[in-house]
């Protein structure tokens, strides 16, 4: 059986559990749901709300670096800090705060397999209590935009045989048939997906526990759908959370080297004038 | 404190499949919905039983679903 190209960026629930009093450890919880955190939480683990603390809050974009810095050293996290991240839906938000902490160069952080799912089901210990921080100074690299997909690097190339184009959301949500998971408001004009773009749902990655299926199993399952790390990849989804997901697969366990993100996803192109768009089905992977 | 007695079950709301996740903490009965594709959060509800957590977490669940549009592919 094949081993994930970088399983120290992956940690168990017991491993956790085991390092609960490590002081060179900060444990951050990244929740879609950001009144999760207050409800329970793993002992010593911070929240950050992925929707203020993790985003521009003026302008559509990631969190600027100033901020990053400030938001890290405000959490005690100094450069040489082991960050473990986790949180509900699987590790979303988890993975998009692992994306932007890898944008700003932060060494050493890892997702803990499984969430905060699999936290909860194992009954392990939760606490109430916010631990108390030490401001340290962080300085973040300039940011490493070759893990980022902008727009227009996706008009350049998509129907021009560039790269591999993942769409990650639901088979719904791709088809056409939805704008937006259910239940979630709708924030695109449009449904579809971008052409050429392949089906790969997140959630295919996903063991029902919340954990990261085998090397193997992961590796079977893009090269399905044609998808084997030979060109470039871009993943998208609505808003470019559930991309992260998928961007930390093929690049952290499936070690592809050319894996970006495409955070403007289907929210920035379906609302765009006159892009293409593709409806149904995904065409056959070549 | 730990989640306690910890379950989940799926049922269908407004034509979409809906996994309830229900756990006690404390004294306090939590429940989430999640739809079960993509398997995004809907609704976080508490309750002094299991019942009356689920049964705020299914309204809740059932009204924003009720707003989700189909369209014809």
């Amino acid at each position: 059986m094949a081993e994930y190209t970088h399983p120290e960026t992956l940690v168990s629930t017991d491993w956790v559990a085991q390092n609960l009093k490590n002081f060179s450890l900060r444990i951050v919880e990244v929740d879609v749901d950001t009144k999760a955190y207050d409800e329970g939480h793993v002992p010593g683990a911070i929240g950050w709300a992925w929707n203020t603390q993790l985003c521009d809050t003026v302008r559509r974009d990631i969190i600027p670096k100033a901020d990053f810095e400030m938001l890290t050293g405000s959490s005690g996290i100094s450069n040489e800090t082991t960050v473990v991240l986790y949180g509900d839906n699987n590790n979303w938000f988890a993975a998009w705060a692992f994306w932007q902490m890898k944008i700003y160069g932060h060494r050493d952080v890892r997702i803990m397999n499984g969430g905060r799912k699999k936290w909860l089901a194992e009954g392990r210990e939760l606490s109430k209590e916010s631990p108390s921080l030490t401001v340290v100074s962080y300085t973040a690299t300039p940011p490493d935009y070759t893990i980022r997909a902008f727009l227009k690097q996706v008009q350049d190339g998509f129907d021009k045989g560039k790269f591999d184009m993942v769409d990650v959301r639901s088979g719904p949500e791709f088809t056409g048939e939805i704008l937006a998971p259910p239940g979630l408001p709708e924030t695109c004009q449009r449904g579809g997906h971008i052409p050429g773009a392949r089906s790969i749902p997140w959630a295919q990655a996903c063991n029902e526990d919340g954990t990261f299926k085998s090397a193997d199993d992961l590796k079977t399952l893009y090269a399905n759908a044609g998808i084997s790390g030979d060109k470039p990849i871009v993943a998208y989804c609505r808003i470019g959370e559930r991309s992260s997901h998928s961007w930390y697969v093929l690049k952290y366990l499936l070690g592809y080297s050319n894996v970006t993100n495409y955070d403007g996803s289907w929210t920035e192109w379906g609302n765009l004038v006159a892009a293409p768009v593709e409806r149904g089905a995904a065409k056959a992977a070549p | 404190m730990k989640a306690e007695d910890y379950a989940t079950r799926t049922l269908e709301l407004e034509g979409w499949q809906v996994k309830l996740t229900s756990y006690k903490l404390g004294e306090t009965y939590h429940c989430t919905a999640d739809n079960v594709e993509p398997g995004a959060w809907i609704a976080r509800t508490q309750g002094a039983t299991r019942e009356e957590a689920e049964n705020k977490a299914i309204d809740r669940a059932r009204d924003l679903l009720a707003r989700t549009k189909r369209r014809p592919v």
